[in-house]
């Protein structure tokens, strides 16, 4: 009996298309009522982002196909894009890695805590994310003039004389964005980490034990990380789409635009084009940066999968 | 085909065997866990308190605007702006909130309205979408069908496109849907957020196929196998899925989504109350703390019952 479904399987080895739809409808009828709304509010959002790079759309006539002139204007013609792509790369590069080894170091000492100690930790760490209002904070902190709390406690210190203008001297910017955007990071990526540690199988660690695994960091390497392989991964993107998409911090903090551009990135310069309360709405343009944006995001992904790919081994 | 072949009594048996065979291994696992605990990898005193030490550092850096923002909502006007600042004030007052109560007590539509719109928003987004969200990670992450990988593939870009040049086309597809001026307008694009699909697939990529073939054996229907066996086992993530969405949707304040005002959520109603300028910074403060307490106690539940289905499992 189990024979002959075995053949009759191999037989039909290469279902037609139809016949596997068919036959996999229940999973299709489990995927459909999101794919629908992810599809109407997710997927032709970016799409007509996407066409619209192509054109030049101003909300008020119907857009106009220009073909690449967008794109060639961005790298040929655009100064400040070139500045904003310079900062993002630099912010990216410091703050990606960093945050994202930050969240996953947090998220494994603090999993090995005592449970009664561990949730209020993790509150802990987590609260700049919560806390919506956080810019407010930092805006006092390195705010200019001596009612600033930075600027008050060196002068209370001695260490100054006079206030420094901290949000108003590009030499700074890069400086306070980093800073900010490290102490923002702690955001998603931690949580899923968080959450991975404790999907991991406890008995392994003690086969582990009895195989000869001598410190923590061999068992981290060899037990925990590749357990945690999927999340890793998560985390990854997350970071990448945050570490890229550094904007907002800028605007709240150094303001719209900033001094000289010193903390203008892609986003803030995506803002100056496409935001509905822009001077110069220019909804193409927009879209050919946020294109840019997306393929530097692609690339990073494709190395930083290739990195995942090797951990454990 | 396996019920025909075996007879009631033998299935019986066999049944009763497996269940008994299943608490011996569960209690043996149970004792190697415990052995766990004390075997504990290469620890020294000094290297757990400087541990202890870099976490306390950290944390007190992280925790430190939330803080000051708790106890900024705690001074009188006079102690807000006094310099150098203060992390904690001379004066503990309550003036901030008894201000905040009376002004909410003047507003036009009695303050509880905006709280049901914040509440059905939250609410019916979160459940909808964990749910959703799950119910098409399940087949993504750990079946094989036509379509499956390209499906993949766009969840993982379709998280990389700015949301900001999205913003206007998003707009023009919600009013074309006719659903402008109605809670539904945030609601259901809620349901289908990326980060929880993608977050839900990838821990569900890590469950053991096996378990899943014995369910099918025992004759669960793909749907029962989602409910009894692949949900609890990723309880973690979607414990984590509400804390995320609860905080995002808790602070939508409307936008250019909602006009009729007593259709608008809470923090619409109280951003307004308090932007009445410098008077109004110390009742801005308590708005702040009240809007955070919400996500917090729904952060804290959720936090705690994660340590618990680890501490009651045992097995993963």
């Amino acid at each position: 009996m189990k024979d002959s479904i075995i053949q009759k399987q191999k037989l039909h080895n290469k279902p037609s298309l139809k016949k596997q739809i068919k036959k996999n409808k229940i999973y299709y009828s489990m995927i459909a009522p999101f794919m629908i709304i992810f599809s109407v509010f997710t997927i032709l959002p970016v799409l007509m982002s996407f066409l619209l790079s192509f054109s030049s759309f101003d909300m008020l006539q119907f857009p106009k196909f220009i073909g690449l002139s967008n794109y060639i204007n961005l790298f040929l013609n655009d100064d400040v894009f070139l500045i904003a792509l310079k900062n993002t790369l630099i912010l990216a590069l410091v703050t990606g890695p960093v945050s994202y080894l930050m969240a996953f170091v947090f998220a494994w000492l603090i999993n090995e805590l005592p449970p009664k100690v561990r949730w209020f930790m993790v509150l802990i760490f987590y609260a700049p994310s919560i806390s919506g209002s956080a810019y407010l904070l930092w805006l006092l902190i390195f705010s200019s003039d001596m009612y600033g709390i930075l600027n008050a406690y060196l002068i209370d210190l001695n260490i100054i004389n006079t206030p420094i203008l901290w949000l108003e001297t590009p030499r700074y910017a890069l400086f306070i964005l980093i800073i900010v955007q490290l102490w923002l990071s702690l955001g998603v990526s931690f949580l899923a980490f968080i959450a991975g540690l404790q999907t991991v199988d406890r008995t392994l660690y003690e086969a582990a034990a009895v195989d000869g695994i001598r410190n923590r960091w061999q068992e981290l390497w060899y037990i925990t990380l590749p357990q945690m392989k999927s999340q890793l991964m998560f985390g990854a993107v997350m970071q990448i789409t945050n570490a890229l998409g550094i904007g907002m911090v800028s605007v709240a903090l150094l303001g719209f635009p900033s001094v000289e551009y010193s903390g203008h990135t892609i986003v803030t310069h995506l803002l100056d084009f496409g935001s509905t309360n822009s001077t110069r709405l220019e909804m193409g343009y927009a879209s050919a940066i946020a294109t840019i944006l997306f393929v530097l995001m692609l690339g990073s992904n494709l190395v930083v999968q290739k990195i995942i790919k090797r951990v454990g081994t | 085909m396996s019920k025909k072949i075996l007879n009631p009594v033998d299935k019986q048996q066999i049944l009763s065997q497996m269940e008994a065979n299943e608490i011996k291994w569960i209690r043996n696992k149970k004792r190697k866990i415990k052995k766990y605990r004390k075997v504990r990898l290469s620890r020294s005193l000094s290297g757990d308190i400087s541990l202890m030490i870099v976490l306390l550092l950290f944390g007190l850096f992280s925790a430190y605007p939330l803080i000051f923002t708790i106890t900024n909502s705690l001074k009188g006007l006079d102690e807000i702006f006094v310099f150098p600042p203060r992390l904690f004030p001379r004066n503990i007052t309550f003036d901030n909130f008894v201000d905040l109560f009376n002004l909410i007590g003047n507003t036009q539509i009695p303050i509880s309205r905006y709280f049901v719109n914040t509440l059905t928003i939250t609410l019916l987004g979160t459940v909808g979408h964990v749910f959703l969200a799950s119910l098409c990670a399940y087949p993504l992450a750990k079946h094989s069908f036509p379509g499956r990988h390209l499906i993949n593939q766009l969840i993982v870009y379709s998280l990389m496109f700015s949301t900001v040049v999205t913003q206007i086309p998003t707009y023009m597809i919600v009013s074309w849907l006719g659903l402008i001026d109605s809670q539904m307008a945030i609601i259901i694009p809620a349901w289908g957020f990326t980060l929880g699909l993608f977050l839900m697939r990838q821990f569900m990529v890590t469950i053991p196929d096996e378990l899943l073939e014995a369910a099918k054996i025992d004759g669960a229907n793909e749907y029962q196998t989602f409910f009894i066996i692949v949900m609890p086992l990723v309880k973690p993530a979607w414990l984590t899925l509400i804390i995320l969405l609860f905080q995002q949707l808790w602070g939508i304040d409307g936008g250019s989504y909602i006009f009729t005002e007593n259709l608008k959520p809470l923090s619409y109603a109280l951003s307004q109350i308090v932007a009445g300028g410098v008077a109004r910074t110390g009742t801005a403060a308590a708005v702040t703390v009240i809007m955070l307490i919400v996500p917090i106690t729904v952060f804290i539940i959720n936090q705690s019952k994660m340590l618990d289905t680890m501490a009651h499992s045992g097995l993963k």
